[in-house]
């Protein structure tokens, strides 16, 4: 069945139950990935699937819902019997209704879809691309984590008030994560990650150039001091933590008290009036973009943080209706809606004279701790407390030298770290999870070996 | 219900499906393939949750699907699909047989069929009918969180649960054909607590598999009396001091190090990549002599037990380290054919839209002879570690693991608070560095995300000292 005859049958089955008010979201893909090691094929896969999530209201206006990725007949009649049992359990304290904008227009860029490469030429690729990393420096041993793959799918949105939405999307992905040796030292291992619409779009070239610079640089290491330190964050770095604490800008969390925000938080002063940070779903630098979200409310870009103070929230139906203001394109379809953010993108604002200009990652001959990437994410952030304990991959610029640092983490809370920006960079640049310049934050503790 | 609406040329739960599936691997094996390994499910799966007093979430879904392995000389290609009709699965096995470029069928592997049937699910068909209702774990979700209103700095009160019953068939071309029911139900609780500029939060997390009943035996009581002194005790805590310090964990959930640090690097899938320190350790000491650690899929009612995996055979104990010795790595049928570790029962996978993988089932290092006292009051100055977060480990082995609720050891004894404590260091180095493990293990369930998806898994421990690790903190 494609997605309209979808909407029919569980029209028809809805009308056969006496369900009057429903809405589903639904996708559908076909997924290839190969992986290789040492010039041969390691695992080849391809996958096919299949997911519908409906919600009934029943006649006391309470939501059921459920999943399952069989969407034959049968199937739709028996998720729409159990979202409307499910509904006997609804939440009475918060309703749920369509969003408002379900049926506004969307704004459908060229999807830019490509067509399957297949499997033979996905290997053919990343074969070359492995051999390619392995020979560009002698200690680079091995690429124990690769893959190529291409996916193609269709996202749908529909409800019983004559609401669809539907798009369709490919995209690809490379990874290359080389592990490098030398005798008597630790081995150390980076990568990089490439997106694109499909495989003839990404630049693979470029992903083998950057894992194999990033692997290297890393070879020789050095612990490090722990001590506070002046820190440059790439802006992978920085995104990484601004994503961790998006719950600040989250109506959904401030609601459930695990933000570090509440309702009246519009217009505090977080950080410096030289900070911008906006979300910007539709980007045309997002290879993920979608046209809606889970409501079939229309995306679009919402400033979070303007000139250093808060802005606005990110909202789904019901979060907004709470706050007296309309939904932003931000909500999963689920049994309690969730809202995330999409995109983020972090600018210098015009109000910029207070930054200490002369701190550039690529000329500054002074002290800092340079964090090329955070890891442990779910592991080191505690969103509701507003702090964070990570370890890094980066290095320590010292007398005008850098050195990468063995083992550290990076301590503190976000708070402090919005509030101690002491420089936005001019220059941003696009990461797989949004666009930031690098920026410089002062005084944060670094935990080190030594 | 379990059972689907019989259909002819489709996989029927609950039925015979030896001829279909006989012929599936037939076709697949007369196309060239070396070995041919069908995996099918059929799920259902309900979670709730309670948010203050309120249900404020109800999440029932269901689904089946079927992921075919072909494997080829050493290499493998894994197609999924919910499309269970025999079409559909031998469009399946073609794909396969085409990704993996197999072209030459003259050279075939010999398929005798598949053997008696091994069903382990005649004994779990009446669990549908004896888990909990939605009404039943409402009720006592709703009586749980009520429990955690201990006081006005409690500001946010959870409790969330779930269950997945999942109905699998596996067959493949050595003659192996399994059945199986298994049942996984898991409950937790979460606050967070707050006065003035201080927040706390506590959480803790139960588990069992196989237990229809399990959840009405729960200690809710204690359950709630638990996060709530956790969080109170942390609400005003300082932040620790970094440095290298000796360190005691605490048991159960403190086993997540060694499953984290050392457990993944003990999987077949490690050796493969070459990633692990480990390889080419076997009957070599590589941890201090106190250290016994196993790995098993057989503790009745633990979260990581199993009656066979997802390659259809039944689990082992496989005692991984002892004495420090490193004697076993744990291995599924890849690992078997590519690095030449025998099988362990080890098999195991998401769902069907995952090849199996080389994965941990109930880990655990093994009890010693000191009690949790002897080992704190073997410490001048240090760290205990009650209760751990989440963690990760690094391509290169570093590991990283969030300290939920510390305390300060001075002269041998408990002392104050702290927060945002981080342990850091490698499996090769902190291993040998157990030196004292207590008398009193104990298991806790978890989920464990890697190659092959997300797992039930037991982790566990006694306490356990450690000489000296990296603290970062503040």
């Amino acid at each position: 069945m494609n997605s309209k005859e979808i909407t029919t049958q569980i029209s028809e089955a809805a009308d056969s139950l006496n369900l009057k008010k429903w809405d589903y979201g639904a996708s559908f893909s076909n997924d290839y990935s190969v992986q290789v090691d040492k010039g041969e094929a390691k695992q080849l896969k391809a996958s096919q699937k299949q997911i519908l999530t409906i919600r009934v209201w029943n006649e006391s206006n309470l939501v059921g819902i459920t999943t399952t990725s069989d969407v034959s007949e049968s199937g739709i009649k028996k998720a729409l019997n159990q979202a409307n049992i499910a509904s006997d359990f609804g939440n009475k304290n918060e309703s749920t209704e369509f969003s408002p904008l379900a049926k506004d227009p969307i704004e459908v860029k060229d999807s830019k879809k490509r067509n399957p490469v297949g499997i033979k030429k996905l290997l053919t690729l990343l074969r070359e691309a492995e051999i390619s990393l392995l020979e560009s420096h002698e200690s680079i041993k091995s690429v124990p984590y690769n893959g190529l793959s291409e996916s193609f799918y269709e996202r749908v949105y529909a409800n019983s008030d004559g609401a669809f939405r539907s798009y369709t999307k490919s995209q690809a992905a490379l990874y290359l994560y080389a592990r490098a040796e030398e005798e008597n030292k630790k081995p150390r291992s980076s990568g990089s990650v490439k997106l694109g619409y499909g495989v003839e779009d990404i630049d693979i070239e470029s992903c083998i150039k950057d894992a194999s610079n990033k692997t290297i640089s890393h070879l020789n290491y050095s612990s490090i001091k722990t001590d506070k330190y002046l820190i440059c964050f790439s802006p992978e770095s920085f995104l990484t933590i601004i994503n961790a604490f998006s719950s600040m800008f989250n109506a959904r969390s401030i609601l459930d008290g695990v933000s570090l925000s509440n309702k009246n938080s519009i217009g505090e002063k977080l950080s410096t009036e030289a900070l911008n940070i906006y979300d910007d779903g539709l980007h045309e630098k997002n290879i993920s973009s979608s046209p809606f979200d889970g409501e079939g409310t229309p995306t679009k870009r919402l400033c979070l943080i303007n000139k250093g103070r808060l802005e606005n929230f990110i909202h789904s139906e019901s979060t907004a209706r709470i706050f007296k203001t309309m939904p932003t394109g931000h909500a999963g379809l689920g049994s309690k809606v969730s809202v995330s953010p999409d995109w983020i993108v972090v600018e210098k604002s015009e109000e910029n004279s207070d930054l200490k200009t002369s701190l550039d990652h690529t000329t500054y001959e002074g002290e800092f701790v340079y964090i090329e990437e955070l890891n442990a994410i779910h592991a080191g952030v505690r969103a509701s407390q507003g702090s964070f304990s990570l370890p890094f991959d980066g290095w320590l610029y010292k007398n005008g030298k850098k050195i990468s640092i063995e083992s550290a983490t990076v301590a503190g809370d976000i708070k402090y770290l919005l509030k101690n920006i002491v420089n936005i960079e001019s220059n941003q640049e696009v990461t797989t999870s949004g666009i930031s310049p690098h920026i410089w934050v002062d005084e944060l503790s670094i935990t080190g070996d030594a | 219900m379990l059972s689907s609406q019989i259909k002819s040329n489709e996989i029927i739960f609950g039925s015979c499906n030896k001829d279909l599936l006989e012929e599936i691997i037939f076709y697949g094996i007369g196309l060239g393939a070396d070995f041919v390994e069908i995996f099918i499910e059929n799920t259902d799966t309900s979670s709730v949750l309670a948010e203050e007093d309120f249900i404020t979430s109800v999440s029932p879904s269901f689904g089946r699907g079927a992921g075919i392995r072909i494997f080829k000389n050493k290499k493998d290609g894994f197609v999924s699909t919910n499309d269970l009709t025999k079409n559909g699965l031998m469009r399946s096995v073609s794909q396969a047989i085409e990704m993996l470029d197999i072209t030459d069928n003259k050279k075939r592997e010999v398929f005798n069929g598949l053997d008696k049937h091994r069903d382990y699910s005649l004994s779990k068909k009446k669990w549908i009918n004896e888990v909990p209702s939605i009404h039943e774990i409402s009720e006592k979700l709703l009586v749980s969180t009520k429990s955690l209103k201990k006081n006005n700095k409690i500001i946010t009160r959870k409790g969330s649960y779930s269950r997945n019953l999942q109905e699998i068939i596996i067959a493949s071309s050595d003659g192996t054909y399994v059945s199986d029911i298994r049942l996984h139900q898991t409950v937790g609780l979460n606050v967070i607590a707050s006065d003035a500029q201080y927040r706390s939060s506590g959480s803790r997390r139960f588990g069992s598999s196989g237990m229809p009943h399990e959840f009405r035996l729960w200690d809710h009581e204690k359950a709630a009396n638990d996060v709530f002194e956790s969080s109170m005790n942390m609400l005003y805590a300082d932040y620790v001091d970094a440095g290298q310090m000796p360190v005691v964990l605490a048991n159960k959930f403190g086993g997540v190090i060694f499953h984290e640090a050392c457990g993944h690097l003990l999987e077949t899938t490690q050796i493969e990549r070459g990633t692990t320190p480990f390889e080419n350790k076997l009957n070599e000491k590589i941890a201090h002599e106190s250290v016994t650690a196993i790995d098993e899929g057989i503790s009745e009612g633990s979260f990581g037990s199993l009656s066979v995996d997802d390659e259809g055979m039944e689990p082992e104990k496989s005692v991984l380290i002892k004495d420090g010795i490193l004697k076993k790595f744990i291995s599924d049928r890849a690992g078997e054919l590519r690095t030449g570790h025998k099988r362990t029962g080890s098999g195991r996978r998401q769902n069907y839209s995952f090849a199996a993988a080389s994965r941990m089932r109930n880990t655990y290092i093994a009890k010693g002879e000191h009690s949790k006292e002897d080992l704190i009051n073997s410490i001048s100055d240090g760290l205990y570690c009650k209760s751990m977060g989440g963690g990760s480990v690094g391509a290169t082995g570093q590991f990283n693991f969030a300290v939920e609720e510390g305390y300060l050891i001075k002269n041998g004894k408990l002392t104050n608070p702290v927060k945002g404590a981080t342990l850091i260091g490698e499996a090769k180095e902190v291993m040998p560095k157990i030196s004292m493990c207590g008398n009193d293990l104990e298991l806790a369930p978890g989920f464990c995300g890697s190659i092959s998806g997300s797992v039930n898994v037991t982790v566990g421990q006694p306490h356990i000292k450690v000489d000296s690790i990296t603290v970062g903190g503040r």
